[in-house]
């Protein structure tokens, strides 16, 4: 066997990874510690930031790989997640006797239950919401921001007509109820629970992008999708998945931040809709890491500045997308597509 | 000239507005390399995009071993046994050497299911591959993500290779190593269709040339022909051998 490409081997330039993002998180909770100055307050605001993000992020997930894969902006990503909320209200509302049961598993289990329903709820109708409204405008983002912003009016409205127009109640199963004491702090221990749950699909989710070949494909296909087809590989397919895998998370992140607010409203999925596209544009469109980042920066921000000038918190996270843009137009991690 | 694998025949393709192939007639025997040669602009890259199903063909056929491809989907084309290493190479730069040749390798899941003794003999072709296996593809120079792109191409049995432009913004060492590589591969008896405008490079592999102008295909034979025709490379390239020596 010959070598005949032996001189083209050069070294390779040595690039650090970019941490400069990761230092943002640090960064923004040690400024706010001295302005704060109780530090069990910090403590307590850092969770709520931390676990506000995570739900974020949970339900941003989906809807930049969706973008990432396929150029599509889904203005219709908030009905999933009003969905989901709603199917853990009926879930929890058949389960009341499991819910108000002092016994933890019996509380897990209930709570389980609701997401596994309202994900896969979420996931189904996010599988004919692609073939019924995306599909039809592949490649046209005018008509994609307009027909999916019609697709979340529609669906808002639907959901109106089964469980009503009114705010219905999401109260906390007994054992995730109260705070624990971390010092002088108190955590309420649905956050913590919540932190717990983000940073679990974080982990599954980076582990399936980086160590399944679907994920390699779905990490290639956002880069360059023309050449992932050029390699055999059918991109429609892998969006639909990633689209349906995207809508259950949405359905998931529905019912934590139903959960978080204990209470449910058919607007819930158009008021978030806003956060998830700073959260995401933040983030750098398409980047899994990015969109994570983003998601702990705006739900610390919107903690901190709720606690410190809460006139500044309504228009704080648009702010910190100014600032970001400012700094890196593309967002944190950019996605290098072709 | 072996049986014809690829033919084009009255192949028409439109771009938006642009009606950039004006009925390409084009064979590529079994077993050879043709070489498609032409100004900027001629129409090589689309002629290479429109056997790949990237562009859709406005009119006439692509056959490939009989079978008519050219309303095929792009990977049902890739499925058929063709590869393509397009201009810009096509490297995921976030992925690294070790996972972009995952993905060429259709049926591999991880480094471990790529049969071994064709990934030495594209080692042994590309050695910077093996050195810089778990690196991102991003970090390699572009030598290197040229050599990416064709070992990427050649890490399963394909009949049939699409080369866009190979010799593209490379330093002429790197330039020498890929030609050896490309006579190796010549030696497999792989069928490859070459787009070149390096006419140096291309003389050193090609036995059938093809040279485009306008979008279509205005002359066709040897590459020995051409080669040893000076005037006739002046005609349609416009060039003489000896100002490329």
């Amino acid at each position: 066997m010959n070598s005949p490409a032996t001189t083209a081997i050069e070294p390779l330039p040595t690039v650090k990874p970019d941490r400069l993002p990761l230092m943002l998180l640090p960064v923004l909770a040690l400024v706010a510690l001295p302005l704060i100055g109780s530090a069990s307050t910090w403590v307590t605001l850092t969770f709520a930031g931390l676990a506000m993000g995570m739900i974020i992020f949970i339900i941003a997930s989906g809807l930049t790989l969706v973008f990432g894969l396929m150029d599509v902006l889904n203005f219709g990503h908030g009905v999933f997640i009003t969905l989901g909320a709603f199917m853990a209200t009926s879930v929890l509302g058949l389960m009341t006797g499991w819910t108000t049961s002092t016994s933890l598993l019996l509380n897990l289990v209930a709570v389980l239950a609701a997401m596994l329903v309202a994900m896969s709820v979420a996931g189904g109708v996010g599988s004919v919401f692609e073939r019924v409204i995306i599909r039809p405008v592949y490649g046209q983002p005018l008509k994609q921001i307009l027909i999916t912003m019609g697709g979340m009016i529609v669906g808002e409205e639907l959901i109106k007509v089964v469980w009503g127009p009114e705010a219905r109640p999401l109260l906390l199963p007994t054992a995730f109820q109260g705070s624990i004491l971390m010092g002088d702090a108190a955590v309420e221990k649905y956050r913590l629970i919540s932190v717990v749950l983000g940073l679990i699909v974080f982990a599954i989710m980076t582990w399936v992008l980086t160590h399944t070949k679907v994920g390699l494909l779905i990490r290639a296909g956002v880069h360059d999708r023309e050449m992932v087809e050029s390699l055999g590989y059918r991109i429609r397919r892998l969006f639909i998945g990633v689209f349906v895998v995207g809508s259950a998370l949405a359905g998931l992140g529905g019912v934590m931040w139903g959960l978080y607010q204990q209470s449910v409203t058919p607007q819930l999925g158009s008021q978030v809709n806003v956060l998830l596209f700073i959260v995401i544009i933040i983030g750098g469109m398409g980047s899994v890491t990015g969109c994570f980042i983003g998601a702990m920066l705006v739900g610390l921000l919107a903690n901190y500045t709720g606690f410190l000038v809460p006139k500044v918190a309504l228009f704080s996270n648009i702010l910190l997308m100014v600032i970001v843009l400012l700094w890196r137009p593309e967002g944190l991690y950019p996605v290098g597509k072709k | 000239m072996s049986e014809p694998l690829l033919q084009l025949q009255g192949v028409h393709t439109h771009i938006g507005a642009y009606h950039i192939l004006q009925g390409v007639d084009l064979t590529v025997p079994k077993g050879e390399l043709t070489v498609l040669l032409g100004r900027n602009g001629a129409g090589k890259t689309t002629t290479l995009r429109t056997i790949m199903g990237l562009w859709q063909v406005s009119a006439g056929s692509v056959t490939f071993e009989g079978e008519n491809i050219g309303l095929l989907a792009t990977p049902d084309i890739a499925q058929r046994g063709i590869a393509y290493v397009p201009e810009n190479m096509g490297i995921f730069s976030d992925l690294t050497v070790a996972e972009n040749m995952i993905l060429a390798a259709r049926n591999a899941k991880r480094a471990e299911d790529i049969d071994p003794k064709r990934l030495e003999w594209v080692f042994g072709l590309f050695p910077a591959m093996k050195r810089f296996w778990q690196h991102p593809a991003g970090l390699l120079s572009g030598g290197q993500k040229q050599m990416l792109a064709v070992a990427r191409a050649i890490v399963e049995p394909r009949k049939l290779l699409l080369i866009d432009e190979p010799s593209k913004g490379l330093a002429p060492a790197i330039i020498q190593n890929m030609i050896t590589a490309f006579q190796e591969l010549k030696r497999t008896d792989t069928t490859i269709l070459l787009v070149e405008q390096n006419f140096n490079f291309a003389r050193q592999l090609g036995d059938q040339v093809a040279v485009m102008d306008g979008g279509q295909i205005v002359h066709s034979g040897a590459m020995a022909d051409l080669a040893g025709d000076e005037g006739l490379q002046q005609r349609l390239l416009g060039l003489s051998l000896a100002s490329h020596q």
